[in-house]
């Protein structure tokens, strides 16, 4: 048993990692905006790495569950709230049966994410549960969530999850409102001027309103070609920089048209992926140049931080461990006193 | 083959520039390269684009690094692949030239001081190699529109263009797969679906194959829509030299 939407919100979709290998037809891969707070959502959880979510985006839903079920909370400050009463984010919450999830609005960041310890049940479409809005395909009905609807969940586990008190992470990643974002250079960077480069590299943009999970676009100085940004139309890469002739960057996102035709000055390193996509209006950004080798390295240490937070959160907590000691004493104490 | 360049596009993906004109021998060429890509299952290869004359392939830098795809692509790259002469693989496209579902028919045929008549002959009267897919699910970049009937675009696009439409866009002709906003001039509609997601295969053609416009009654056109809803249409494949 799942959840009915009381309220829809902005823009609720399933989301997961996205649907890969069908670019070559045009499908664009769609998935999370944030894939660090989606993977820690499901790591909350003991989930698998790819197990389809709720994305909120800056208005959440409001929700009322069916069943009794374990749900966690990540990515920006929403300040949900569970029966009225607040309930921290990046913790693994019991919901019962008839309680009412009120995800909220976005404090900081853009979106947050809901997992469910029963998985939603919708089908898997081209390998992905993922909603493509413009195809009208995946996800719930092809679109976005709408008051009334009912999800149910394809799975009833245990409502049980071992050192259940331990599911608790502390994390702030979207508090600041000027970031610094690192790019890989290229593919296309010499159709740019060296003053377009150093515009780029040295100067502050701005997030403007026109920011969407296709892509977002930046006000900022302009950003010289030397003989104008058309290509011939050429694949584009999660986080390709393209500065089509206004001199503006727009960078592409998870909902990325397969191909295009302008050039791309630079393409944001994957690990810095979720920062930018937890923009808001009117925030700042600078960029800065690292090589692909140097990219690659801090991915490798992302996922060993994500590991650090497993093995975090499967260890007994202090209160706990505590709690064993005073056990431990007391037990001892009974057997002095030959009680 | 040297004019070839390998380069990084971010951490995850390569992009592999071919000569960067638009012509059918770097395009087969392109496919060529995909294949022997494929034969060899690079393990960490998660996607291909492959496109006019580049080719982008997005993989897992933790699976692969990009040292070690740079060098194993490159050398398939400037691999001295025969390119095979493989027959093309044709498919027919019934069009219902003119009409409501071709509003700008008058307007294409006008730019270009011919007929009606004489615009459908030319557009339905060659293949057209599909360079690539891209932009929508099954939306085809077909080469080789006649320059006769170069149209440009609309100045103010349509907010909804229905799938099926048949359009020029400046120097392109091609087939909406899916509703769309779009600002190509409309000369026809097809009745079958070339985006079909409850379809096993919900695309039917790839990049190197051909498309050949048919021109169609308005009787054939309910007649092939009817077997269309049913499911029991049959695309006429043809091949070809």
């Amino acid at each position: 048993m799942g959840f009915r939407v009381l309220k829809g919100g902005m823009l609720t979709t399933v989301q997961d990692l996205g649907r890969s290998g069908y670019q070559s037809q045009g499908f664009n891969v769609g998935g999370v905006m944030d894939v660090r707070s989606f993977r820690i959502a499901n790591l909350l959880l003991d989930n698998p790495e790819n197990e389809a979510v709720l994305e909120c985006t800056l208005i959440g839903p409001v929700l009322e569950f069916t069943a009794a079920q374990i749900i966690a909370i990540t990515g920006g400050d929403f300040r949900p709230e569970l029966n009225d009463e607040p309930i921290p984010m990046y913790t693994a919450i019991y919901v019962k049966k008839g309680d009412v999830l009120k995800v909220g609005s976005a404090r900081t960041g853009r979106s947050c994410y809901l997992a469910f310890s029963n998985y939603i049940k919708v089908p898997v479409v081209m390998g992905s549960r993922s909603t493509n809005l413009r195809c009208g395909i995946g996800g719930f009905k092809g679109r976005k969530l709408e008051d009334g609807d009912f999800l149910d969940s394809r799975i009833n586990r245990r409502i049980y999850l071992p050192y259940f008190l331990s599911r608790t992470l502390d994390i702030r990643d979207y508090e600041k409102s000027s970031v610094t974002i690192r790019v890989i250079m290229g593919p296309q960077e010499n159709y740019f001027s060296r003053r377009g480069i150093e515009n780029f590299l040295s100067e502050e943009y701005t997030v403007s309103s026109q920011f969407d999970r296709m892509g977002l676009r930046l006000e900022g100085p302009f950003i010289e070609t030397k003989k104008g940004s058309d290509i011939i139309s050429d694949g584009i890469a999660l986080g390709a920089v393209q500065v089509p002739s206004h001199g503006k960057p727009i960078i592409l996102l998870s909902d990325r048209q397969t191909t295009g035709g302008y050039a791309k000055i630079a393409t944001v390193a994957s690990v810095d992926l979720p920062l930018l996509a937890q923009r808001r209006m009117d925030d700042r950004i600078r960029f800065r140049k690292i090589s692909v080798t140097e990219a690659q390295r801090l991915l490798r240490e992302e996922e060993q931080k994500l590991q650090f937070m497993r093995d975090r959160i499967h260890r007994p907590c202090r209160e706990v461990l505590e709690c064993r000691l005073a056990a431990k004493r007391l037990e001892k104490l009974f057997r002095e006193l030959q009680l | 083959m040297n004019n070839i360049r390998v380069t990084a596009e971010g951490d995850s993906s390569l992009l592999v520039e071919f000569e960067q004109k638009i012509s059918p021998e770097v395009n087969r060429r392109i496919a060529a390269v995909v294949k022997l890509i494929r034969q060899q299952q690079i393990e960490g290869i998660v996607d291909m684009i492959p496109t006019y004359c580049s080719l982008l392939i997005s993989y897992n830098p933790l699976v692969i690094s990009y040292r070690e795809i740079h060098e194993r692509i490159s050398s398939i790259a400037r691999m001295d692949t025969k390119v095979e002469s493989v027959r093309k693989r044709i498919f027919e496209i019934p069009v219902l030239y003119g009409g409501e579902g071709g509003p700008d028919l008058p307007a294409i045929a006008s730019h270009a001081g011919l007929s009606e008549e004489e615009v459908i002959a030319i557009h339905s009267g060659r293949d057209y190699l599909i360079y690539m897919l891209g932009f929508l699910p099954g939306f085809t970049y077909l080469g080789g529109l006649d320059e006769r009937i170069h149209t440009p675009r609309l100045p103010n696009p349509r907010v909804r263009i229905p799938a099926g439409s048949v359009g020029i866009g400046g120097s392109q002709t091609g087939i909406y797969p899916v509703d769309s906003p779009g600002g190509w001039q409309l000369m026809g509609i097809t009745p079958v679906r070339t985006y079909d997601p409850g379809r096993e295969r919900p695309i039917l053609v790839e990049a190197g194959d051909y498309i050949r416009f048919r021109p169609v009654s308005a009787p054939e056109y309910e007649e092939i829509r009817g077997a269309v809803s049913e499911g029991s249409y049959q695309l006429t494949v043809r091949e070809g030299d």
